[in-house]
């Protein structure tokens, strides 16, 4: 194997490179996404330790996240870590906060109406559309699956 | 308490594991993994695959995304159990409106404060 060409060498480096690239992204994604979801972890068992619902300790994480989420991306933070943790700060929903975030910042200067107010769910919007939908579709099914057996 | 924050961890983790490799294969943009991800969590909850994770993992599986598509469809089930068929139309955005709320609230405030981004 002593006699590589340097185009051969350069075509098994670009064999291997976008593994060990995958590799590393996951590898961030996984450190970086299970600690976001750490955070939620310990909010919500100290929530719960105060005597609080399951539901109102649910419904207060996920508001702290995404309260988290909005504020550090308004203050560049978050989108300097997701550069890192790419689909570990994408997934949780910290990111679903950030969406709207960044894109109503990158909108600001077309007004408080039409540009904050309208552009914030350039992403956030396809994910409501959806998620009701999706919620109706199994709401269909369920109450089927009810009626027949 | 450290047990369960281990839990989260490990299964948060896989989550955003699995979204990354889906993004490096297909190259998914974000908007369509967040929304794939949406209703994969409202399907999976539907057919009883996702319940016993939450009960598993806790917030490792309701902080990532899925866990709004399974607070929709879980809510959906539980308006229909309790109204009958108009639960179908409210049971959804009902469960997850304060999700949703702060999601709008806290994102338009966060913006307002932000400083302009240059182009």
């Amino acid at each position: 194997m002593g006699s590589l060409t340097k185009n051969q060498y350069d075509e098994m480096v670009k064999k291997a490179s976008p593994n060990s690239k995958i590799v590393k992204d996951c590898f961030f994604a996984f450190l970086i996404g299970g600690a976001i979801c750490a955070v939620g972890q310990i909010i919500l068992d100290i929530i719960k330790s105060y005597g609080f619902s399951k539901e109102f300790s649910s419904n207060f994480t996920s508001m702290a996240m995404i309260f988290l989420g909005s504020f550090l991306t308004a203050f560049t933070v978050y989108d300097k870590i997701a550069e890192y943790g790419k689909a570990g700060m994408l997934v949780p929903i910290t990111g679903f906060a950030n969406s709207i975030v960044s894109a109503a910042m990158e909108f600001k200067s077309e007004g408080y109406i039409l540009g904050l107010g309208a552009k914030m769910f350039t992403v956030a919007g396809p994910v409501l559309v959806f998620g009701a939908i999706s919620s109706v579709a199994c709401g269909i099914v369920y109450y089927i699956f009810k009626m027949l057996f | 308490m450290l047990y369960n924050i281990f839990k989260a961890f490990w299964v948060g983790g896989v989550i955003c594991v699995i979204a990354q490799i889906i993004i490096d294969k297909t190259k998914l943009t974000p908007a369509r993994i967040m929304v794939s991800y949406v209703v994969a969590g409202a399907i999976l909850t539907l057919i009883g695959i996702y319940e016993p994770i939450v009960k598993y993992a806790g917030a490792g599986a309701t902080v990532p995304i899925i866990g709004f598509g399974y607070s929709l469809c879980k809510g959906v089930i539980k308006a229909v159990n309790e109204k009958g068929l108009i639960g179908v139309m409210i049971g959804g955005i009902t469960a997850t409106a304060g999700g949703i709320t702060a999601a709008i609230l806290f994102g338009y405030l966060a913006a307002l404060l932000s400083k302009p981004r240059l182009k």
